[in-house]
């Protein structure tokens, strides 16, 4: 095989945020930098393609409240000093990323409650990814696209080089560092069968078709620690006629607690009422998936419309629920009596969609308890929900200084992780909104720091 | 509307409502803001966004649906070919909206042979016996006459135009506030400015080329158009008459507005060549070429004008600027110089809409 590389200091596993932190990182630090990224040019940057904001530290969110929101929506499943580590990075996050060509935005409309926590970038994810590679271009950093790392030659803990499948070529390039930056496995779809079994099939991507866990796995067999559940995703309710792969932000459905949501059989199942923004556009992810096909319904009047953010699919309407129920090829009477059974359950009550309003129904299997109005004012509107895999929690344990643990492993190391790959570090369960991009950006820059000390020993 | 077009509609309708769920790109300029104020993207609605739409391209590169992903996402070209198409729908008198169709081709064909007419005609006329004496060959009265008819029929047809747009697109009264924020925006091209990193053009990086030779051209411009109202007045008031000297202030405005009048458009060509073709209509060139080039030729002869004003060329040069300059105006309302009234119309509606949207 020719080789037509020469040694590079620092290989980056990836493209996406962490990956060009790390990357731009070590390149400031002086390190020549191999950027090896799987998916095609117009794809790149894996899932930060579809982020449009970061949480960060600041006098107005301070380290405390952001550690508890953490702790809160992991259940505790967090390493507190890792977290309150990247909490306190967090807080430079922002300059270090003006300085590379990131732009900012004020908050967009309908998320003004992430204002004080969140900085939003201007045009969204991929507008950063490309910031971030036009930086890498004015360093000189090589970018390979289409390039897949299909193997590592790690010995004895160190790592040696990366084999990298490009044009049906493989290419053996060689490093004095690896920055493993490329993300979970969630579009790994035999994977996710392996987990979940035939369900699995029935689940949509929300992201990039190209994190396939290939060097999550790799790291694994090479004996490094891993963490993180293996057997959990992040799983939304989205548009059931998004595409497979990558529909991302506009295949949201925020019509859920506004109606019901009934599955394949006509029937309710869990209590639409339950929550507010985000946390119970979380659980409906797994709540889908349990049901059977995978698939509901979320079923709202016109009293709804005007009440949640545009879909980009249009409702199914009827004239009737009868009518309604045959477009969504349910069976007609179940849902008719679901309604019916519904409508008569609901209580008085003064509506308001902001709050946890307690208009609730009263002896109703499941109750819904929180913003429950009789569906009865035509017409009637309808879309399919099915789980939409955001992310996997399963990745490799790291230190403070992004080093990979091995097993068994006193050798000093020169494999690092950042980003999705090591994100169940920190983010062991649940989901922050913006909080992915901020653990990417922390490690992303600490890969780079360390792998470029590394590099030059 | 032909059913050619229909399509860009269907088109627009179907971009925007993906755009609208998604919203990422609302930091960008005024026509995202503009379409969250919207739930239905009619075609009134299409030729208002278009019309606001600077073709700054940066919602294409931002864009994580933009082809080959399968949503297709290219708001620029869309709106783009709608905007073209708006300039036909308004235009006054009707039929002559077919000028936007091979536009480059009729203002090249009008330029050429109204340029060929007037060096023939001029090389016949001896200098007139006073140096850079313009009125021995054209008298004041003729050139006066000519123009202020040709710049009436302009001004009611590009009324008529903007008349059309504003009642499409359901505009209201006109306040002051409005005015004045819409002329802020015009006036410093605020969305080519992209809050001071510049736009993405011609390509993916950031640039302030475009609004700075943009700039030259339009203020190149407004200085030609003040250095003829400053001779008109000091012509019919102080009875002052042409040739001014090099230092008055007829031939100081004409001459710097001229040289930007040349570098503007120089510019702008050389950016154009070099655009991304996915975020335009490639369509129009030939529009946009014809405007810049007519532009570059008025300015060209007008400067060589003032240097060889004393010389035998005279008369010929002074034929063949004023022949560039009556096919310039006559064509002001169907060539691109159209998409300053109607971007300066929809950004008037925007500010409109955006003071409605506030007190609401």
């Amino acid at each position: 095989m020719a080789d037509q590389f020469p040694e590079f200091d620092v290989l980056i596993a990836g493209g996406g945020n962490a990956a060009l932190c790390a990357a731009l990182n070590a390149a400031d630090s002086g390190c020549s930098v191999i950027v090896v990224e799987s998916a095609p040019e117009w794809c790149r940057g894996g899932n930060s393609r579809h982020t449009r904001n970061l949480r960060h530290m600041s006098a107005a969110y301070p380290e405390d409240e952001f550690f508890a929101d953490l702790h809160r929506v992991t259940g505790g499943r967090t390493h507190e000093h890792l977290a309150r580590m990247t909490i306190r990075a967090s807080a430079n996050c922002l300059p270090w990323m003006l300085s590379h060509g990131v732009r900012f935005q004020k908050s967009l409309a309908g998320t003004l409650h992430l204002d004080r926590t969140n900085a939003f970038f201007l045009g969204g994810g991929k507008a950063l990814m490309n910031s971030y590679y036009q930086a890498a271009a004015r360093r000189k950093i090589r970018v390979l696209y289409d390039a897949e790392v299909v193997d590592l030659e790690i010995e004895t803990g160190r790592f040696r080089s990366a084999r990298v499948r490009m044009d049906g070529r493989d290419l053996e390039i060689r490093a004095k560092a690896l920055v493993a930056a490329a993300g979970g496995f969630e579009s790994n779809l035999e994977w996710l069968e392996e987990i979940w079994g035939p369900p699995a099939r029935n689940f949509l991507i929300r992201g990039t078709p190209y994190n396939k866990g290939r060097v999550l796995k790799l790291l694994l067999e090479r004996g490094a620690v891993p963490e993180g559940d293996p057997a959990q995703c992040h799983a939304v309710a989205i548009d059931a006629r998004a595409p497979k792969f990558d529909g991302g932000i506009v295949s949201r459905l925020d019509s859920v607690p506004l109606g019901i949501v009934v599955n394949r059989h006509g029937e309710r199942f869990y209590d639409e009422g339950e929550d507010l923004w985000p946390k119970r556009y979380a659980i409906w992810g797994r709540l889908l998936a349990e049901q059977p096909e995978q698939i509901g319904f979320s079923i709202i009047d016109s009293k709804a419309l005007g009440c949640f953010m545009p879909s980009v699919f249009p409702a199914v309407r009827g004239d009737s629920i009868g009518e309604l129920a045959a477009k969504l090829e349910l069976p007609v009477d179940a849902v008719c009596s679901t309604v019916d059974r519904f409508n008569a359950a609901v209580a008085p009550g003064e509506f308001n969609h902001g709050v946890l309003d307690g208009c609730r129904t009263h002896g109703l299997p499941p109750e819904k308890t929180h913003w429950a109005r009789r569906i009865d004012q035509p017409p009637f509107l309808g879309y399919p929900l099915r789980p939409g895999i955001t992310f996997t929690y399963l990745g490799v344990k790291t230190g403070p200084g992004a080093a990979v643990a091995m097993q068994g492993g006193d050798v000093p190391s020169n494999i690092f992780a950042a980003g999705e790959i090591m994100a169940g570090n920190i983010l062991g369960k649940g989901y922050l909104a913006g909080f992915g991009m901020t653990i990417g950006t922390v490690f992303g820059r600490i890969a780079g720091r360390e792998a470029a000390r590394a590099a030059r020993q | 509307m032909p059913p050619d077009n229909k399509g860009l509609f269907v088109e627009g309708d179907r971009l925007m409502t993906i755009c609208n769920a998604c919203r990422y790109c609302e930091g960008y300029c005024a026509v995202f803001p503009a379409m969250e104020r919207r739930t239905a993207f009619e075609p009134a609605d299409l030729r208002y966004l278009a019309n606001l739409c600077h073709n700054c391209a940066e919602c294409y590169y931002a864009c994580q649906y933009a082809p080959p992903h399968e949503f297709a996402i290219n708001v620029p070209r869309n709106l783009a070919e709608i905007r073209v198409e708006s300039y036909a729908h308004y235009a006054w008198p009707r039929a002559f909206g077919a000028a936007y169709r091979a536009n480059g081709m009729l203002i090249f064909v009008l330029l050429t042979s109204a340029i060929a007419a007037a060096l023939i005609g001029g090389m016949q006329i001896a200098p007139p016996a006073r140096a850079a004496d313009f009125y021995g060959i054209i008298p004041h009265e003729k050139m006066v006459g000519l123009f202020g008819a040709i710049a009436a029929f302009v001004a009611i047809a590009l009324a008529i135009g903007v008349r059309r747009f504003w009642r499409e697109s359901s505009g209201g009264p006109v306040g002051l506030a409005m005015l004045r924020s819409a002329a802020g925006d015009v006036l410093k091209l605020r969305y080519l400015g992209s809050g001071g990193a510049g736009c993405t053009y011609p390509d993916e990086h950031h640039s302030l080329a475009r609004r700075r030779f943009h700039h030259l051209t339009f203020y190149g411009f407004a200085l030609c158009f003040a250095s003829t109202s400053v001779a008109a007045v000091y012509h019919s008031i102080f009875g002052w008459h042409a040739p001014y000297g090099y230092f008055s202030l007829p031939v100081v405005l004409g001459a710097a507005g001229g040289i930007g009048l040349l570098a503007g458009p120089a510019g702008l060509f050389w950016l154009k060549v070099r655009h991304d073709p996915r975020t335009g209509d490639p369509r129009q060139k030939g529009l946009d070429y014809a405007f810049i080039s007519i532009l570059f030729v008025t300015s060209l002869t007008g400067l060589l004008l003032l240097i060889l004003r004393g010389s035998e060329w005279m008369p010929a040069l002074l034929s063949v600027h004023l022949a560039a300059v009556a096919v310039m105006f006559l064509t002001l309302p169907y060539g691109k110089f159209v998409h300053g009234i109607y971007r300066s119309a929809a950004l008037l509606r925007d500010a409109a809409e955006r003071m409605q949207y506030k007190t609401n």
